[in-house]
């Protein structure tokens, strides 16, 4: 496996989805569920919100010209509340999104993300606030989530981020992606195997 | 003598499995059965497959198909193309890589979270994963199982281990004997409706107490399904004769002289009698009573003899708002009582309440009855095993008699994966364990969760009914 790219900063314009308590079924609806991939969940966030029952786009910050470029995703208060399956982060990042800035996240939402390299982190209110307003004035406005100093800039403003310290140093490090940790222990992996009679004796995997 | 200090069942499974400790401070942690499913596996293959890695530990691997399977019919190809699709994909990853599939045709396919004990394959003091969080049904056994996201089930099926958090146990002890009419369904619901269903966040739940001594395995397999709705990941019930009589001869347990060796290292693996904790809760068994939800949470959930709140009496505005939302959805009028209320559907199945004791029970009191004109009611084994075994007592005839739809093996309308679905703002009395806003395939849809026993009283009747008044009380009282 190749190493996992170090995110120490995300820059990009950002897009405004405003509402507390976004839950994961309003991120990507539940039909959409029925796949085999998530190759095609990239189009599929917010479907429900941003097209109507005929396919025809409603007004919303996702459909606006510009917006596919968009790497930054921001919205309230405990965002991606619902159910522990990936579909959401993984439509999120399909999507073009590399970092998403709340008022606060799910657990399991904000786990999912980070195994995907996709930092959260959350501002205070006021700040979160402001951070809105600049980029619904400016939605051209660079944005720069910055995991290492722990911060957000549009444009002027400097606004402080949280971002836990174990997420953190896992994007810091390039390690958000236990898999290529877990495939070095391959001999301890086949030891504690043995031990517990999980292989059948002199049988190697 | 162990010259160790005194552990818990969790403590000396997850010890046994820890390959490592990664350098974020997680544990690598050995995975000793990875039961797989048609959701929530074809991605997982997919990662596997850009990233050009095989399958670990296929023969530790296992997999059947529930979610999106018709239970109407079990006929290919289903109407339902992206279902279609699911199931090949299933099957291609699966003889690709080697690993068992208890496919429809097998006779064994069932709800992944039956098929594993059906099977033999949960076995005590084992590590089990799914990606599914109802994979705490397997804790029945003494085993430490929970669920999955699908990158950590990549992981799995790359590793056969997982980055994992250590958890803290609370130990639940039940004590004393249960009320006739009372049954397991109605032990979890109150223990969720006590602690909350965020109560069981952080932790492991330990079940103990003469309560689950005394349950069978699937009674206790009803109540470790249900630990996630509690908020804990996993819960389990300690190994004893109970667990090893229901595996014995089971397809993959141990035979022989590698069964005696197997009982007694399971044996070993129970808590020990003076053993830590993290936290202690103590029911009494008498104050457990026929339980019902009466909102969009499984731990909105009262007696069948109270009333729903009222949300003037909350005792803060984020319960009050929380009971009003409730309230709001299920048509409920704040302060009425919960029996009485107009049934639509009545929903038997799931992998919470559709093994073979729960349509033994449920047949003997349904018997020479009919439900009512205005109730739809279906019947969903958990497993082909299951139905099968129900077909040769004549239960389904039972069942069919009474005027239930008798159906094929699948999740069926516990969720909206599949053509059985609520329709509207039909209200559902259910076996099953989710009672959230369209949960059962209608956005206006509700659901009153309830035992099985409960769920025929509610066909019967049309109305929420307190079975103990309808129904005779048997003889011996299940536990
Ligand atoms: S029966 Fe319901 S809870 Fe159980 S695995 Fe199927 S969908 Fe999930």
């Amino acid at each position: 496996m190749s190493a996992l790219e170090k995110v120490r900063a995300v820059r990009g314009t950002a897009v405004v989805v405003p509402g507390n308590d976004i839950d994961t079924d309003r991120i990507v609806p539940a039909r959409f569920l029925k796949c085999v991939t998530f190759d095609a969940l990239g189009p599929q966030l917010f479907y429900d919100e941003r097209y109507d029952a005929d396919g025809a786009p409603k007004p919303h910050p996702l459909n606006r010209p510009g917006a596919e470029r968009a790497r930054i995703l921001i919205s309230g208060m405990n965002f991606g509340c619902g159910s522990s399956r990936e579909h959401a982060p993984q439509s999120i990042h399909k999507a073009g999104f590399r970092a998403v800035i709340a008022g606060s996240f799910a657990e399991i939402f904000f786990g999912n993300a980070t195994t995907l390299g996709v930092p959260c982190v959350t501002l205070d209110a006021e700040d979160l606030a402001a951070l809105r307003a600049a980029v619904e004035a400016d939605p051209e406005v660079e944005v720069e989530v910055d995991v290492d100093a722990r911060q957000v800039r549009a444009g002027e403003h400097l606004f402080p981020a949280h971002l836990p310290d174990g997420a953190r140093g896992a994007l810091l490090e390039g390690r958000w992606d236990p898999l290529a940790e877990l495939l070095e222990a391959n001999e301890a992996i086949e030891a504690a195997a043995h031990r517990l009679g999980y292989l059948p004796k002199g049988a190697s995997a | 003598m162990n010259p160790e200090r005194p552990k818990n069942l969790y403590e000396k499974v997850w010890d046994a499995h820890a390959v490592r400790e990664l350098p974020g401070g997680a544990t690598q942690l050995l995975i000793g059965a990875h039961m797989i499913h048609e959701v929530t596996s074809p991605q997982a293959f997919g990662m596997l497959d850009e990233l050009d890695l095989p399958v670990r530990m296929p023969e530790r691997t296992f997999a059947t198909v529930d979610h999106i399977v018709p239970t109407h019919s079990h006929l290919e190809p289903f109407e339902d193309p992206l279902a279609d699709e699911m199931i090949r994909a299933l099957r291609r990853n699966c003889d690709r890589h080697g690993v068992t599939l208890f496919d429809l045709a097998s006779g064994r396919q069932g709800i992944v979270h039956m098929v594993g004990p059906e099977q033999g394959i949960t076995q005590p003091g084992t590590t089990i994963v799914c990606g599914d969080s109802h994979t705490s049904t397997h804790g029945a056994f003494g085993a430490i199982a929970f669920g999955i996201g699908t990158s950590q089930v990549r992981d799995v099926l790359a590793t056969q281990t997982l980055a994992m958090q250590k958890l803290k146990v609370r130990r639940i002890e039940v004590h004393g004997e249960l009320p006739p009419g009372v049954y397991a369904k109605d032990v979890i619901l109150h223990i969720i409706r006590t602690l909350g269903v965020n109560g069981g966040i952080g932790y492991a739940y330990e079940y103990a107490g003469e309560v689950f001594d005394r349950m069978s395995m699937e009674e206790r397999m009803t109540v470790c399904n249900m630990s996630i709705e509690g908020g804990a990941r996993c819960g389990y019930v300690n190994p004893d004769a109970t667990t090893f009589d229901y595996l014995k001869g089971r397809p993959y347990a141990p035979s022989g002289a590698a069964w005696d060796e197997a009982v007694a290292r399971w044996s070993a693996l129970a808590s020990d009698p003076d053993c830590a904790y993290d936290d202690l809760v103590r029911i009494d068994a008498r104050e457990i009573a026929p339980t019902v939800t009466w909102g969009i949470h499984p731990g909105q959930a009262i007696s069948i003899d109270e009333s729903v709140p009222d949300p003037a009496h909350a005792a803060d505005e984020a319960e009050r708002t929380s009971i009003e939302e409730a309230l709001a959805h299920m048509q409920l009028r704040p302060g009425a009582p919960i029996a009485g209320t107009k049934v639509d559907v009545a929903f038997f199945g799931s992998c919470t309440n559709a093994r073979l004791s729960d349509f033994v029970e449920a047949a003997r009191v349904l018997e020479g009855r009919t439900v009512a004109d205005s109730v739809q009611a279906i019947a969903v084994p958990g497993s082909q095993l299951v139905k099968e075994e129900c077909e040769r007592r004549g239960i389904d005839a039972i069942f069919r008699a009474a005027g239930f739809e008798w159906r094929e093996a699948g999740c069926s309308m516990c969720l909206a994966m599949n053509p059985d679905k609520l329709l509207g703002d039909q209200l559902c009395a259910s076996t099953s364990n989710r009672n959230f806003k369209g949960r059962q395939g209608s956005p206006t849809g509700r659901t009153v969760l309830m035992s099985p026993v409960m769920v025929m009283a509610a066909a019967v009747t049309g109305h929420v009914t307190d079975a103990r008044s309808l129904f005779a009380q048997p003889q011996e009282v299940p536990a």
